[in-house]
């Protein structure tokens, strides 16, 4: 009967896993989980501030001293419990990641997450499990395209007005250019930049797509050869969507090879090293930080923003990244939503009544006015803005020239129209002003 | 015709790169039957001590060409010590063990190590430029070319001769052989197999540091650094033949000058290159191009 | 002895019986832990028969993520969408690659025979990263399956419904197993690791027998991979595929050990309960934790934690030690 036994044993082991049922507290704080890359290549330039950037946010929450009209304790009076969760380990492992968040660990709000093809895949298991779900950054406009999901959020632009910006930007300041190739990373984030890109360029200008582009691996590191090629392509403007360890490695190998003077190169997500690199940063390079954040916003005179900056510098040391700026915008929103839910029910508010004042919302965020205006009110759309690296000696810092912002209805499809269909077809309905 | 050069010289650059990288593994396979999975951990480790003692250096006011000597002394370090601590404190009780659980042991140490390096380096990633910086560019083919890419060639050039040398013209690398072909003849002949054994593990662990701390002024040290080139390495060691050295040669200079050609020609073939080359060898010769043969046991 | 009356059998149903009640009242995370674990363990089964014959796969990930991506792109490119047909289809096409990949890995033992499947999953990988068409990085989502046309609303009843499914498969796969070991084919599974020549000299073909263990493991590990990617709803190439993925797989089996058929499902749920607890209690660690732990099983738990746990227990009965443990029930 050894086998029986052990049969036992095996069912007793499960058994005594189990929550021993779950005490429910009166003033239970809201139990917050923000996701974002803690190691890999991406944790340093991207998951890193990005974390840090909610943690200033959170701890002002809790303390009730954010700038009005955003000054009472917690959310809907509630304090936030957070948890800081690591990002990396593929999609896969997010999967199953989430649902111990949610099902084991009685996660409340979950927050964050960068990559696309991870937020692409967590979509469907956050509608399944019903939980309020607020994406910070990832890129991909498919996640409110092809489906419509009640549970998830995102409070930022999707990658479709990052690169209908850039393309924007570059009729505007490089009139002459007459072919363009790209160095993108082989996932669903490279290849939407690029595709978008591709698409608004040939709406707006008469440059020449190169035929030969580069598509890296993820997290390659070495781009010795591709450098090559790009130097030998014809094409005289290089779009790139790099934005963590590979944005780094590519900008140190490409600058001995004066890749950045020879070639108008323009990073979408640049911004995110520019005070990382600082000096080592090349100069008259296009850059971006997927909407209007870090460096690019750095002199907006706002409550919130000047704010942000002071709380954010004391107590890291540096000025907000774009990353930050990202994850700080999901928290704000959250709490919004929670206090007018509040205010709207009188009470503490149910998960649904927080939903219901996300949708569609609008509000002033640390940079800029964040419009819930795409996707049935659960993607934002916000004005997107570029500008052109400059060393400057006497400060010791990087300063953008001749920063452009291009709004919010100019650089994204209006509601119920998907990205691509709309670029191809000649971005109507466009309001650029 | 400058295209053909280019393609050339990055074919050999990115050649010299696998070379450097996959020679320490490809000789702890071929003397100690040992697939080492820590491969990976001694190039992070290298990179990462690279990268730190050169910013630490750069700070201290040394002049830039001091980031060579530090590159090679990192290199010593981190084989000394990485390759003695594995090779002492765990692998010299596993030896009489399957060969596989070795693997699995060196896999479970790898793992440890991954997470070693975040505690101790932590999550930001390391710069390390000086070197790179110092030796500029030069122009060739019509487009600028780093010229520390490609003293990778050069140092490549020496490792190949050199073990060429210390494998077939010293005392230590007939000693080697003995061991390689067999080696219970070895032990049986009074030979210290386990003082050899030692040597090897150290020496692969120095060029796996190596190969690691030399790329780290021309990249951002980060995190997860040591995983996919346990994978490129592995390859290049199975196109040429698993623990021989002109192997490696043979294997790296096939998958880099291969892969130049499709970066230059077919970019969105890049990826594909290395593993249809090793798919071909597979099928075609699976013990790898340069296999030592080996004696079937009664 | 016929099967009806071996005493791992007998466990097997029991253990199946008490499962599949207690799967209906643990919380849901647990459901979803003991999914990923079966699923695992399912693959770890074929890894076991290897193991028995000394041979060590470092690229089984070949096969499983080749079950769990055809489960994925049948249900996304034919529409068809019934577990039980994509299950098959992922069995069937990784036990045909097995088949003839065979053919060439059957000629290889110790590290070579490890390191060729090893490179053989890796050209998989390849693919799937640089092709969009097959997800590349990124990989798919799965949608919920219907059962044989019943298709549930509610998703945590088809969690349950492909849990129970999974377990009687998952039964059922294992008494195959046993049944194949008892046989003559079986037997020769310890001789030949033993001493392969002399195997040859008793008339078997060694190269043969190895062939059929292989495909035997192949089709294991695509019916556990497509298992893992209905149960997670999502394949991706680097956590299915990869090199790591295949040393999870031979990780868990070091774990289970090789004691029983019955062991690979206790050690791939002690595997998933130490992988979510590593992760929740000390996130900037948890490989650490998991690589220390298959150190600690390499040197101090050669019979994985089956041993351990046959051990415990003739020590508690205060038995002698049966006749050959490795072979319990055999």
């Amino acid at each position: 009967m050894r086998q029986f036994r052990k049969a036992a044993i095996a069912a007793v082991v499960a058994a005594a896993l189990t929550p021993a049922g779950v005490a429910v507290a009166q003033d239970k704080p809201v139990k917050m989980s923000v996701v974002s890359f803690l190691s890999g290549p991406a944790a340093g330039p991207f998951g890193v501030p990005a974390r840090n950037g909610a943690e200033v946010v959170i701890l002002a929450i809790n303390a009730g001293k954010l700038p009005a009209p955003h000054n009472t304790k917690g959310l809907a009076g509630r304090p936030i419990e957070v948890e800081y969760i690591d990002e990396s380990g593929g999609n896969t492992k997010q999967v199953a990641e989430y649902r111990n968040m949610v099902e084991k660990r009685g996660v409340d709000v979950a927050l964050g997450y960068v990559s696309s093809g991870t937020c692409e895949a967590l979509t469907p298991v956050a509608e399944e499990l019903k939980k309020l779900t607020v994406y910070a950054v990832c890129g991909t406009p498919r996640i409110f395209e092809e489906s419509k999901p009640q549970y998830v959020f995102r409070t930022m632009s999707h990658a479709t007005s990052d690169n209908v910006a850039a393309a924007y930007y570059v009729r505007e300041y490089f009139p002459k250019i007459k072919g363009y190739t790209g160095i993108n990373q082989n996932y669903a984030w490279g290849q939407d930049s690029w595709r978008d890109f591709d698409a608004a360029m040939k709406q707006l200008t008469k440059a020449k797509a190169s035929t030969k582009l580069q598509w890296p691996k993820l997290f390659q590191g070495q781009y010795s050869t591709e450098i090559s090629a790009l130097l030998l392509d014809k094409a005289d403007l290089i779009h790139s969507s790099f934005y963590d360890g590979d944005l780094e490695s590519f900008i140190f190998q490409g600058q001995t090879r004066g890749l950045f003077k020879k070639k108008q190169v323009v990073f979408t997500v640049g911004e995110t090293s520019v005070y990382r690199l600082n000096k080592r940063m090349p100069e008259g390079v296009v850059l971006g930080a997927r909407g209007p954040y870090g460096v690019i916003v750095l002199n907006r005179p706002s409550a919130l923003n000047k704010w942000f900056i002071a709380a954010y510098k004391d107590r890291f040391g540096s000025y907000p990244p774009g990353p930050a700026y990202q994850y700080a915008q999901a928290v704000l929103a959250t709490k919004i939503a929670y206090d007018a839910a509040a205010k709207k029910a009188g009470a503490f508010p149910s998960q649904d009544q927080v939903i219901a004042q996300l949708k569609g919302a609008e509000f002033e965020s640390f940079s800029t006015h964040v419009k819930m205006a795409l996707g049935d009110g659960h993607q934002a759309i916000t004005e997107n803005g570029y500008g052109i690296t400059k060393w400057d000696a006497k400060a010791g810092e990087v300063k953008l020239e001749k920063v452009k912002f291009y709004p919010a209805e100019c650089v994204n499809p209006p509601a119920g129209v998907k990205s691509v269909d709309w670029i191809n077809g000649g971005m109507k309905g466009a309001k650029c002003g | 015709m400058e295209t053909a050069l280019t393609i050339l010289l990055d074919g050999l650059v990115f050649s010299s790169y696998l070379f450097i990288v996959s020679l320490g593994l490809t000789i702890i396979f071929g003397v100690m039957k040992i697939l080492n999975v820590t491969h990976g951990s001694f190039y992070a480790w290298g990179a990462y001590t690279a990268a730190f003692l050169i910013g630490l250096a750069a700070n201290a006011g040394w002049p830039d060409w001091a980031g060579f000597a530090i590159i090679f002394f990192a290199a010593i370090l981190v084989g000394l010590v990485l390759g003695l601590i594995l090779e002492r404190g765990i692998l010299q009780f596993m030896y009489h063990r399957d060969e596989v659980l070795i693997v699995l042991a060196t896999f479970g140490s790898f793992l440890v190590l991954e997470d070693t390096i975040l505690l101790v380096f932590g999550v930001d990633p390391y710069f390390a430029f000086q070197p790179m910086q110092l030796l500029g560019s030069v122009e060739l083919g019509g487009i600028a070319r780093d010229t520390y890419g490609l003293t990778l060639i050069g140092l490549a050039a020496v490792l190949a001769v050199t073990s060429w040398l210390v494998l077939r013209r010293t005392h230590w690398g007939k000693l080697l052989s003995a061991v390689i072909f067999d080696r219970e003849l070895a032990m049986a002949m009074g030979l210290n197999v386990s003082r050899v054994y030692i040597v090897t593990f150290v020496i692969g662990a120095m060029l796996g540091a190596l190969g690691g701390a030399y790329i780290a002024p021309t990249v951002s040290v980060a995190p997860g650094f040591g995983v996919d080139v346990i994978v490129l390495s592995f390859a290049v060691v199975v196109i040429g033949g698993m623990g021989s050295v002109p192997g490696a040669m043979i294997g790296a200079l096939a998958v880099g000058i291969v892969r130049a050609l499709a970066v230059h020609k077919f970019p969105q073939f890049e990826l594909f290159v290395i593993y249809a080359v090793m798919a071909t060898v597979l099928v075609f010769r699976p013990e790898g191009l340069f296999a030592p043969v080996k004696a079937r046991k009664i | 002895m016929n099967l009806v009356r071996d005493r791992t059998v007998q466990g097997l149903t029991l253990a199946l019986g008490v499962m599949l009640i207690v799967s209906a009242l643990v919380p849901s995370w647990i459901v979803n832990q003991l999914l990923f674990a079966f699923s695992r363990a399912i693959v770890v089964l074929g890894l076991l028969v290897l193991w028995r014959t000394r041979l060590v796969s470092f690229g089984h990930a070949l096969y499983f993520g080749l079950g769990a991506y055809t489960v994925a792109m049948t249900s996304r490119y034919t529409g068809v969408n019934d577990a039980f047909a994509l299950l098959g289809a992922a069995a069937l096409l990784s036990t045909v690659v097995g088949f003839f990949v065979g053919f060439i890995i059957r000629r290889y033992r110790d590290i070579f025979f490890a390191m060729l499947n090893l490179a053989f999953s890796m050209i998989l990988y390849g693919i799937l990263v640089k092709t969009e068409a097959l997800g590349s990085t990124d990989g798919f989502t799965i949608e919920q399956p219907t059962f044989a046309g019943i298709a549930f609303e509610d998703p945590s009843e088809g969690k349950l419904a492909l849990l129970c499914l999974l377990m009687v498969v998952g039964w059922a796969v294992a008494v195959g197993v046993q049944a194949y070991l008892r046989s003559t084919l079986g037997r020769l599974t310890t001789a030949i690791g033993d001493n392969e020549i002399r195997v040859e000299y008793l008339g078997y073909s060694a190269e043969h027998a190895i062939h059929i263990k292989y495909v035997l493991s192949t089709f294991l590990a695509g019916l556990g991979g497509g298992f893992m990617a209905l149960a997670l709803g999502q394949v991706d190439p680097d956590s299915m595929v990869n090199w790591t993925a295949s040393g999870e797989l031979v990780f868990v089996t070091i774990l289970s050990g090789p004691g029983s058929v019955a062991a690979p499902f206790i050690g791939s749920f002690v595997f998933e309960i130490l992988r979510t607890y590593a992760f929740e209690w000390m996130p900037h660690a948890w490989q650490m934790i998991v690589g220390g732990t298959l150190l600690i099983v390499i040197f101090f738990m050669p019979g994985g934690l089956w041993g351990l746990v046959s051990g415990v227990a003739q020590r508690l009965t205060r038995r002698r030690p049966a006749a050959a443990a490795p072979g319990a029930g055999g």
